[in-house]
């Protein structure tokens, strides 16, 4: 059984059909396999938040899930958020905000603030680095992030649509 | 680091998963939210031959309520403990604690189940069950056993699961009119390990514990009740019976040392924890800084 298995799943949109060994993970089948590499790989033990994807809508952690798990479920990456324009007032924020350096926490940080914004529509400075605390930032710092997800909160709420469908 | 390799087998029910288990005995783990197990295997601290993946076993999730007691399926998530309304009016200790256990993307995947089976003494969810005088609900291939929080825990990662058994549910009294709660940790993040934490149930009437149960975490090798409770039951409670606790709780706790804390440090905080705790649940602010 250590043989490669067959999985089904549906990665942003896209159904995929393979086999995997069962010790590979999420995040490297997402980057190996599938060429989406905008889902990062930092600390491989669930951590620094960089692998951070929603799977079935809930955010998790890809290093810490096997591909073998996800059989049936519904991925979406960063790139899947990104092509949808889910988050491109988010990704504008981070950028006029400089809320990024370096960028390796970036798609992680993406993930999280959007899984804030779905769950939670008026979140508080608080809240936020309460959300984000799982996901860590090595250079830009976190100050700026918050700021950019807090312009998001801001520009959401005022427009008559709640912003971005999400 | 990558995990090294094993073989996977998807258990189709409970029967099933026993099955596995007895097949393989200790080569075998069970799979629940793998939010402890992966990252043990991709740091090589666990190579297990085969995993056992419980997650499809719709039949261990769920939470419910029958009478005076709440029966929580080992593979209710942390998120749907959190967000549960019967948890937070029959529970509502878990409610509160599991704010603090990591961060959402985990507690998206983690177990209850899971976390008791993996008994880190550090985290959270082990010493709630301990001050609810949970009931641990196990099936091996002999049948179903059930086994009190207090005997469950037997050291660092250690518990009274054999490898052929799984952990199916917990039981716990569901909370009465006068019960109270009290749950606090110091960490050095949110999300972090605690270097200490406390979780405490009680009935209070009249200002005076009818009930009183105090756990602590991150304290020695196993969550912790603490023995010096029973002297603050069914009494009026003077700042010098809390010292006397005190000095008993400082004598009972062994606390490990590391990078976090030294043993003496942790014997300080879970004094000062135990005063704020007597004092939140009784309403006395008098007895807040008491701590021998």
């Amino acid at each position: 059984m250590t043989a490669p298995m067959p999985v089904s799943l549906t990665v942003n949109g896209e159904q995929v059909d393979t086999h995997v060994l069962p010790r590979l993970n999420l995040a490297d089948f997402l980057r190996e396999h599938l060429q989406l590499t905008g889902t990062h790989v930092g600390c491989e033990h669930g951590v620094c938040g960089a692998c951070t994807v929603r799977v079935n809508g809930d955010i998790v952690r890809s290093c810490l899930l096997l591909a073998v798990q996800a059989h049936g479920a519904t991925v979406e990456t960063i790139e899947g958020l990104s092509d949808s324009g889910e988050i491109a007032d988010l990704q504008s924020a981070f950028r006029n905000r400089n809320a990024l350096q370096c960028g390796f926490c970036t798609p992680g940080m993406l993930m999280a603030a959007q899984d804030l914004l779905k769950h939670k529509p008026a979140p508080d400075r608080e809240q936020i680095r309460e959300h984000l605390s799982g996901n860590y930032c090595r250079c830009t710092g976190y100050q700026a992030i918050v700021d950019a997800v807090e312009a998001t909160v801001r520009l959401r709420n005022a427009s008559p649509q709640g912003g971005q469908a999400s | 680091m990558k995990a090294s390799a094993f073989a996977y087998a998807r258990a189709t029910s409970v029967g099933n998963a026993l099955e596995l288990l007895v097949a393989h005995g200790d080569g075998a783990k069970v799979l629940s939210g793998g939010q402890s197990l992966m990252p043990a295997m991709n740091l090589r601290l666990l190579a297990p031959e085969i995993l056992v993946d419980i997650g499809d076993l719709a039949e261990l999730r769920g939470i419910e309520r029958k009478g005076d007691v709440l029966r929580i399926g080992a593979l209710t998530r942390h998120v749907d403990l959190l967000k549960s309304v019967e948890i937070a009016a029959h529970a509502p200790l878990l409610t509160q604690a599991i704010a603090h256990v990591a961060h959402p993307a985990i507690r998206n995947k983690g177990t209850l189940g899971g976390s008791l089976a993996h008994a880190d003494p550090a985290s959270e969810l082990p010493a709630c069950v301990l001050a609810l005088n949970a009931t641990i609900i196990v099936r091996g291939p002999a049948g179903e056993r059930r086994i009190a929080a207090e005997e469950f825990f037997t050291g660092i990662y250690e518990t009274a699961l054999s490898p052929q058994e799984l952990l199916v549910a917990v039981e716990m009294p569901v909370a009465q009119q006068d019960s109270m709660h009290f749950f606090h940790e110091f960490a050095r993040r949110h999300g972090d390990y605690a270097i200490v934490g406390i979780a405490a149930q009680a009935a209070v009437q009249g200002g005076v514990f009818r009930d009183l149960r105090i756990a602590f975490f991150a304290v020695g090798d196993r969550p912790m009740l603490a023995a010096a409770a029973a002297r603050l039951i069914n009494v009026a409670v003077t700042p010098q019976m809390l010292a006397d606790a005190s000095t008993a709780l400082g004598e009972q706790l062994d606390p490990q040392e590391d990078q976090q804390a030294s043993p003496a440090m942790r014997r300080h905080l879970a004094k000062v924890l135990l005063a704020r705790c007597v004092s939140a649940l009784l309403g006395r602010p008098d007895l807040a800084g008491i701590s021998a």
